[in-house]
């Protein structure tokens, strides 16, 4: 059975591969931690011999979020021709309070309590990220904020984040939500239609003589380069911006759920017909499923080229959203707010490729060998 | 101790008595079949006549490449045939049916479904798995698998997942089984194994057979008569029934192997 089933799930390496290519992974010395760490974690909630290297990591942690405190609190911000940066002090009184918390979790590795122990086996698993985060930002804070080495007002030091954020919550919430509605709608009609020309020139010899050149002549084209004509011929910006991300969406999602759909095995068309299936069921019962792997492909393939365009037509012509949000801080001189837009871009996006992913897992528990995101 | 006869016209079989009502009766009648390839036409069959009794059991013996597997897609009704009929008890077979499975060389379970909806698979497109459910469990009783209802296509061994897909067969009340190979591909031990299997399920559950091997073997320790294919383009070249009793051994001092031939 063994030769059959690869047979059968032959797409699937071929898929494997290409999401590869974009995983990311924490870096090899946190996996490392990990593997070492693990094993004592448990060892101390089940014995009562307390662990040792949980001890270290812990502390290492508290330390480093100690050192981040104190030079923030300490060390006086460089007069950088303007009032001084705002919310230093929240900032180091943040990363204290940050690093008495792990501080008392490390001293807590023995403790019975199920609830810190488990948070301590999180903990343990993330230490040494957090370390690292915690060295950073000094880092960060020591090239701008206290020495002034990368000048403002290009760069801003990570407690004037606080300030963009506390201040301008208001503009950047609301842009953030014009940003996920446009890219909601244009992400879904382009899905949609995508599938279904994908099905249709995978199922239809006409369809596909008709749809398929097109596709291979105009699918290459960057959505992008249509903006000014989209902006031009539709109704308004908002319009158009839906029709390119749709357009940025669509095209991969077609391609994949094509290749998905002529890949299909044709013994499984085989032994649905001998039971009797009509169509309607082939098409959905065992074309679909079977494609589904490659139809996932290509979605994360589409979400990818719709940030972009999302990005870019709100820079060009939608008076409003994230990208409408870095143009308009740049036009102020104001990049505090637009590292603040950025994170919140960073964050919004890899999120929507978690749950994308998140869906995958779950649609395709079937498969073997599931690349992780 | 063996008798083999065969004759034209054959006679009705004689043991075990399976010629039951949920068996077809299966007639092929000067089919000849070919493919149009790069380098012209291919011809497969080349004339062939079989019939098959309701409840026989038939087995299809020849060099592999010879056009056995053909004959078995338009009896099944996946292909029609380039010339001459094949009729089921009397009625031409133009399409496939749920009364005529094939079981494949290789399993060909759906990897996205569990055993189960696997099984479920022939009652659902026929739109009448709602209900029929304890059809679908009955049949992984059939084949010893009802522990393994929820697991995944993948998570089977070869022997298992070829069970399944006799299960999934089994599940549709077949009047004719079509067996394509079906134990070519598992390791000895479990081919051994299979073979009884099908036996005991064919005198349970009375339906005809026509199976495709080209293990020699296979065919004398299944079949009531096995008929002999030549190489491509396949006509039959002869045919031996074999009229030993089942269950069969495979020590039996004279084997079925020194029966005559006509």
């Amino acid at each position: 059975m063994s030769s059959s089933a690869i047979a059968a799930t032959a797409p699937l390496p071929q898929e494997a591969k290409v999401v590869s290519g974009f995983d990311r992974k924490p870096p090899s010395a946190g996996s490392a931690a990990v593997v070492e760490i693990l094993p004592t974690a448990q060892a101390a909630s089940a014995q009562p011999r307390p662990a040792r290297r949980p001890h270290w990591l812990g502390f290492a942690a508290a330390a480093a979020w100690g050192l981040l405190a104190a030079l923030t609190l300490l060390w006086p911000n460089k007069p950088a021709g303007f009032e001084d940066w705002a919310y230093t002090a929240e900032f180091g009184t943040a990363a204290a309070a940050i690093a008495v918390t792990w501080a008392l979790l490390a001293l807590s590795t023995s403790a019975r309590f199920s609830l810190l122990a488990r948070a301590n086996a999180v903990f343990s698993r993330g230490a040494p990220w957090i370390v690292v985060s915690a060295l950073i930002l000094a880092l960060w804070e020591i090239l701008t904020a206290k020495t002034g080495a990368l000048p403002p007002p290009f760069f801003a030091p990570p407690s004037s984040l606080i300030d963009a954020y506390a201040n301008d919550y208001a503009r950047l919430a609301d842009s953030t939500y014009n940003s996920l509605k446009l890219l909601l709608e244009g992400v879904l009609w382009g899905a949609a239609v995508g599938f279904t020309v994908g099905i249709s020139i995978g199922w239809s010899r006409a369809i596909s003589y008709w749809v398929h050149p097109l596709l291979r002549f105009l699918g290459p084209l960057p959505p992008t380069a249509l903006l000014p004509i989209a902006f031009f011929f539709f109704p308004s910006s908002h319009a158009a911006s839906v029709f390119l991300i749709a357009l940025a969406t669509g095209f991969p999602v077609a391609i994949l759920t094509w290749s998905g759909v002529a890949g299909v095995n044709k013994a499984y068309y085989d032994v649905a017909r001998t039971m009797g299936a009509s169509e309607w069921f082939l098409i959905f019962r065992v074309a679909i499923p079977a494609a589904l792997p490659q139809v996932f492909v290509g979605l994360f393939m589409g979400f990818g080229s719709s940030f972009v365009v999302l990005i870019v037509a709100e820079m060009m012509g939608v008076k409003s959203g994230l990208g409408w949000y870095l143009t308009w801080a740049q036009g102020y001189a104001s990049y505090v707010n637009m590292y603040a837009a950025l994170i919140v871009m960073t964050v919004i996006f890899s999120s929507l490729i978690s749950l994308l992913f998140a869906v995958r897992d779950r649609v395709l528990v079937w498969q073997k060998g599931i690349v992780k995101w | 101790m063996v008798a083999a006869a065969v004759e034209k016209p054959r006679p009705e079989p004689i043991e075990p008595s399976t010629a039951a009502p949920g068996a077809s009766r299966i007639r092929v009648e000067g089919v000849s079949h070919g493919f149009d390839a790069p380098s012209g036409r291919l011809e497969v069959l080349e004339n062939v006549d079989l019939d098959v009794a309701p409840g026989e059991f038939v087995a299809l013996l020849g060099p592999s490449g010879c056009g056995k597997s053909t004959l078995l897609r338009l009896v099944a009704g996946l292909e029609p045939a380039a010339a001459g009929t094949i009729t089921q008890d009397g009625n031409p077979i133009t399409r496939p049916d749920p009364s005529r499975i094939v079981v494949f060389q290789d399993p060909t379970l759906f990897p996205w479904r569990t055993v189960w909806d696997n099984v479920a698979l022939g009652l659902q497109a026929q739109g009448i798995l709602k209900q029929e459910k304890t059809r679908v469990d009955a049949a992984l009783c059939k084949v010893g698998l009802e522990g393994f209802a929820r697991s995944y296509p993948h998570q089977l061994s070869g022997g298992m997942a070829q069970r399944v897909a006799l299960a999934r067969a089994l599940v549709n009340n077949p009047r004719l089984l079509i067996l394509d190979e079906p134990l070519g591909k598992l390791d000895s031990l479990t081919r051994l194994e299979m073979q009884s299997e099908l036996v005991s399920l064919w005198q349970k559950n009375g339906f005809s057979v026509l199976l495709v091997t080209h293990d020699v073997e296979e065919a004398l320790f299944l079949a009531q008569r096995v008929v002999i294919f030549s190489p491509r383009p396949a006509k039959i070249v002869t045919e031996v029934r074999i009229e030993r009793p089942y269950p069969r051994h495979r020590d039996d001092p004279c084997s079925p192997a020194c029966g005559t031939k006509c």
